[in-house]
């Protein structure tokens, strides 16, 4: 593979959260990568898929084909939004022969970032420092559908003066799950409130992960129950001198 | 008739006709670790224990039961390894019964009932009892205390084994028994109260 | 959603009792489970999933052969199989059965497909008795409450609600012991053990090659449901047929171990056939009802029949971020967590409760944990599609529709949404409680909107 690298940046990153696109940016230029930003990118489709809504979710998945069509490889800030693409899109095209060739094209070329830097550029130590407490949120979808546990970990161990502490319990989801979020709001409050507890009694300043829809969640429940603790994406942890 | 109506409908989701042959199922997964006699003694004990179980290696059978059952009733199967071991002769023991009524009215008042066992599986701590003109079901699950003598001999690894050895239970028994433990349950508030329906206490000797 | 699932998880919600319930026991549960199949207690955990999805598959996909041949088998020792469409055929069948006999006691092994048909109910109001002898499902009897967990069925109460329901209804002196609160159900059911005309009880697994039922369990009341009473009954679904006897050398390591984390349950019998020649005890009558009830609806869908390979163990429950907060109760149907959600769409319809698909993140927790690998997250997101195209053919929601078309739309037209995205930062967010983020706010808060996308800042790098 040579040294080019693609962003899909996510519909989310994009509109409220362009620092972690920035910060995704400048910790692959650092590892060596020309990063482009295939500029007609918009969402992967998984909030019309997660839905219900097969048709909205196949007309954006083509729009994202045809976006990166050309991309050698497309890195994402997002366990959910990799795994829509790499695990789901092949569903929505069952049916159709020529698209599911593309997409099987495709599911080679897509990277949750973390998995990228560990994998792909074979990189621990991206020359980080953050002088703070951390604890880590595994992202659903990242966890259980790519496997992403010891590559964000494996990076924050190299990150100067970064202390990591593990949340007890770990791996239970923070309960954003797209539309669940408002749909079952009272639900999704409590559940979030469920790891809020556990991120306070790790003792840590900080909650890093690798998905901005966690982030959005828990950062928002944080901010409601009066905490000082602060969210930040790996990618922005990762991007810090 | 419901079983053609179910039958059939089953066949049609399936899209297969009936009589139509079926391709071999998954093969058989059995793995038999290699275990000395010894080692499975010891998980065997160690295991039963950890479920609050009492069980030891016993050279005088007859002498540790004639302890427990001292001043007590008991009925003791027909399984002529306890007779051979001079158990069925302990008094306070009766045993020798094959009358259906008269055995469970018995098993309903008695303090312990002792049993073979036709085999032990020494990874989960098990007994294995098959229902027999020797072994009764209700010996093993009436009186509050269940005391099982096992020879050494017929303590397997496992279940793998048991099934590599019996692999249609059936075809020897109505019932197949698997004992892990005495009777539990924790069903309210979690807390965990022994001796339910089955035994509360489980005496395990390995001769 | 319908209001009564809004409203009983509502309910669930605002009890801090029945939360710290909830919580804990299924915490001990999960990670008790935890504990028994991590690699070191079972290596061979994940290529005995792996081999029970198999045989399960295997079996479903031919079910037919399966089902004849256990028939055939029961019948070579002495039992009888029994058909059965629904809930009516069965109580039928047992009714009959039990005035051929002149039966008029019953006793009760723990069954969730009794449940499902509600047996008891039939039975009672046939005027036989039909007593519960799992303590558990004896104190939802008396307390007329369906269970609220597959594996701990009287999850949610607590020693002073059992200590008022004994005193009560048994007209016993109130009792907040626990160990005598047991032992009292104990001595009531001992009589009836002893007593009953008919033991009914469920299985586990049914296995085709040696005509038997096979039944797990703790307490010792399925040993005498199942052994003191001349007729025995097991009641089981279609779907719960094996291959071979051993199998279970297989699906035994997995269902304790996943279900509570014991290494095996205190008491596995394999039962089949009345007693043989020679036996003492045991029953004279032998039957395995075999009841469809709507199963076989759940097979012609190759993506959602492994619904069908439920073994029962419960630990998609215990792991479950939804059922450890609304708990079994919210649930429309007998069965409730993350394999409720995907049965009960499947056998009543969507429409029976159209939101139960959608009451989940998806974290995917349940698929991991499930030991015969039925990857609920799919089933769950089929079932979602189903609803959709259900609800696009009927006219409903179509306001949610035309917002998704808006979706689709604009995200096929990247400067649409790139203009979308600068109204909205200009604007700022709606903040009132009232408004169109009302459901989010109801609970967090906002992340700040930033003063310019991405793309912009990228342009501008």
């Amino acid at each position: 593979m040579g040294r080019r690298v693609s962003l899909f940046v996510t519909c989310m990153v994009d509109q409220l959260f362009p620092q972690v696109g920035m910060a995704m940016a400048d910790v692959l230029e650092r590892a060596g990568y020309q990063v482009d930003f295939p500029e007609n990118q918009t969402c992967c489709g998984q909030p019309a898929f997660n839905s219900g809504y097969r048709a909205e979710a196949r007309t954006v998945a083509r729009h994202f084909l045809d976006t990166f069509e050309s991309s050698e490889a497309i890195v994402v800030p997002s366990g959910s939004c990799t795994a829509m693409v790499v695990h789901h899109f092949a569903e929505l095209f069952h049916k159709e022969p020529g698209t599911l060739a593309r997409v099987h094209s495709l599911e080679k070329r897509v990277w949750e970032f973390c998995t990228f830097l560990t994998e792909v550029a074979g990189v621990d130590d991206v020359g980080a420092r953050f002088d703070r407490v951390v604890t880590f949120h595994d992202g659903c979808h990242g966890l259980r559908e790519l496997g992403v546990k010891d590559a964000p970990r494996r990076l924050l161990a190299r990150v100067r003066g970064l202390e990591l502490r593990e949340m007890v319990p770990a791996e239970e989801c923070c309960g954003f799950g797209g539309t669940f979020a408002v749909k079952f709001a009272e639900l999704s409050g409590a559940m979030a409130r469920t790891k809020i507890e556990a991120i306070e009694r790790t003792g840590a300043q900080t909650v890093v992960s690798a998905d901005p829809s966690c982030l959005m969640q828990i950062q928002g429940a944080l901010t409601r129950a009066g905490s000082h603790i602060g969210t930040l994406h790996l990618a922005e942890v990762l991007a810090s001198r | 008739m419901s079983r053609d109506y179910i039958l059939h409908k089953v066949r049609t989701a399936l899209g297969r006709g009936a009589g139509q042959a079926v391709a071999d199922p998954p093969p058989v997964r059995i793995r038999i670790p290699q275990v000395s006699i010894d080692d499975r003694i010891a998980s065997l004990l160690e295991r039963v224990r950890a479920l609050a179980g009492q069980a030891v290696v016993a050279d005088d059978p007859r002498a540790f039961i004639a302890n427990i059952v001292a001043g007590k009733s008991a009925v003791a199967s027909n399984a002529p390894f306890l007779a051979d071991c001079g158990i069925t002769g302990l008094p306070g023991v009766r045993s020798g019964i094959t009358g259906r009524e008269e055995l469970r009215d018995l098993c309903a008042t008695v303090d312990a009932g002792i049993t073979c066992a036709d085999y032990a599986l020494a990874d989960t701590g098990t007994l294995v009892l098959l229902a027999s003109p020797h072994e009764a079901r209700m010996i093993s699950l009436l009186p509050p205390a269940h005391i099982a003598v096992v020879p050494r001999a017929r303590i397997l690894t496992g279940l793998d084994e048991l099934f590599s050895l019996l692999p249609n239970p059936a075809e020897a028994t109505s019932s197949m028994v698997l004992i892990t433990g005495p009777s539990r349950t924790a069903d309210i508030e979690q807390i965990l109260v022994r001796g339910v329906h089955g035994p509360g206490s489980l005496t395990v000797l390995v001769v | 959603m319908s209001t009564e699932f809004a409203q009983k998880s509502h309910d669930a919600l605002v009890d801090p009792k029945l939360q710290l319930a909830i919580y804990t026991s299924t915490a001990r549960l999960k990670q008790n489970r935890i504990d028994a199949v991590s690699p070191a207690a079972l290596p061979d955990y994940q290529e005995l999933r792996a081999q029970a999805n198999a045989i399960k598959k295997h079996t479903i996909d031919n079910l037919d052969h399966y089902l004849e041949e256990l028939e055939s088998n029961v019948a070579a020792h002495g039992g009888k199989v029994v058909y059965c469409k629904d809930g009516t055929e069965v109580s039928d069948f047992i009714l009959n059965l039990a005035k051929e006999r002149g039966a008029h006691l019953i006793v009760k092994s723990k069954s969730m497909t009794t449940e499902e048909v509600d047996l008891n109910e039939r039975l009672e109001h046939h005027g036989l008795e039909s007593v519960e002898t799992d303590l558990g499902e004896y104190i939802l009897q008396l307390a007329h409450e369906r269970p609220y967990h597959i594996v701990a069925p009287a999850l949610h109460m607590t020693r002073y609600q059992v200590a008022d329901l004994f005193e009560r209804e048994l007209h016993a002196p109130r009792e907040i012991v626990i160990e005598k609160q047991t032992a009292l159900a104990r001595s009531v059911l001992r009589e009836k053990f002893l007593a009953a005309d008919i033991g009914i009880s469920g299985a586990n697994f049914l296995v085709a090659d040696s005509g038997a039922v096979v039944i797990v369990e703790n307490e010792g009341n399925a040993r005498l449901t199942t052994s003191a009473p001349k007729i025995h009954i097991a009641v089981a679904g279609i779907e719960k047929v094996i291959p071979r006897a051993q199998d279970l050398a297989t699906f035994l390591k997995l269902l304790a171990r996943s279900a509570t984390g014991q290494l095996l349950s205190v008491y596995t019998s394999f039962l089949s056939g009345p007693r043989r020649e020679g036996e003492i005890d045991g029953p004279e009558e032998f039957y395995v009802v075999l009841l469809d009830n709507g199963r076989t609806r759940l097979l012609p869908d190759k993506g959602k029949r492994q619904s069908l390979f439920c073994i029962r163990c419960g630990a998609c429950l215990n792991t479950c971020p939804v059922y450890r907060k609304i708990g079994g109760h919210s649930f429309p149907w007998v069965y409730s967590g993350p394999i409720g959600a995907i049965l009960t769409p499947q056998f009543m319809g969507t429409q029976h409760e159209p939101a139960l698909p959608f009451a989940s993140s998806l974290c995917g927790a349940c698929g991991e944990v499930c030991p015969v690998k039925i990857d609920i997250p799919k089933v769950l997101l089929d079932l979602r599609s189903e609803v959709k195209k259900s609800d696009a053919r009927e006219g409903r929601n179509r306001l949610e529709k035309l917002g998704f078309r808006l979706f689709a739309w604009l995200m096929t037209h990247p400067p649409l949404f790139e203009m979308a995205g600068r109204i909205a930062r200009s604007m700022g967010w709606p903040t009132s409680r009232k408004g169109p983020l009302g459901a989010w706010l109801s609970e967090r808060d906002l992340p700040p909107l930033p003063a310019h996308s991405f793309r912009e800042m990228w342009r501008r790098r």
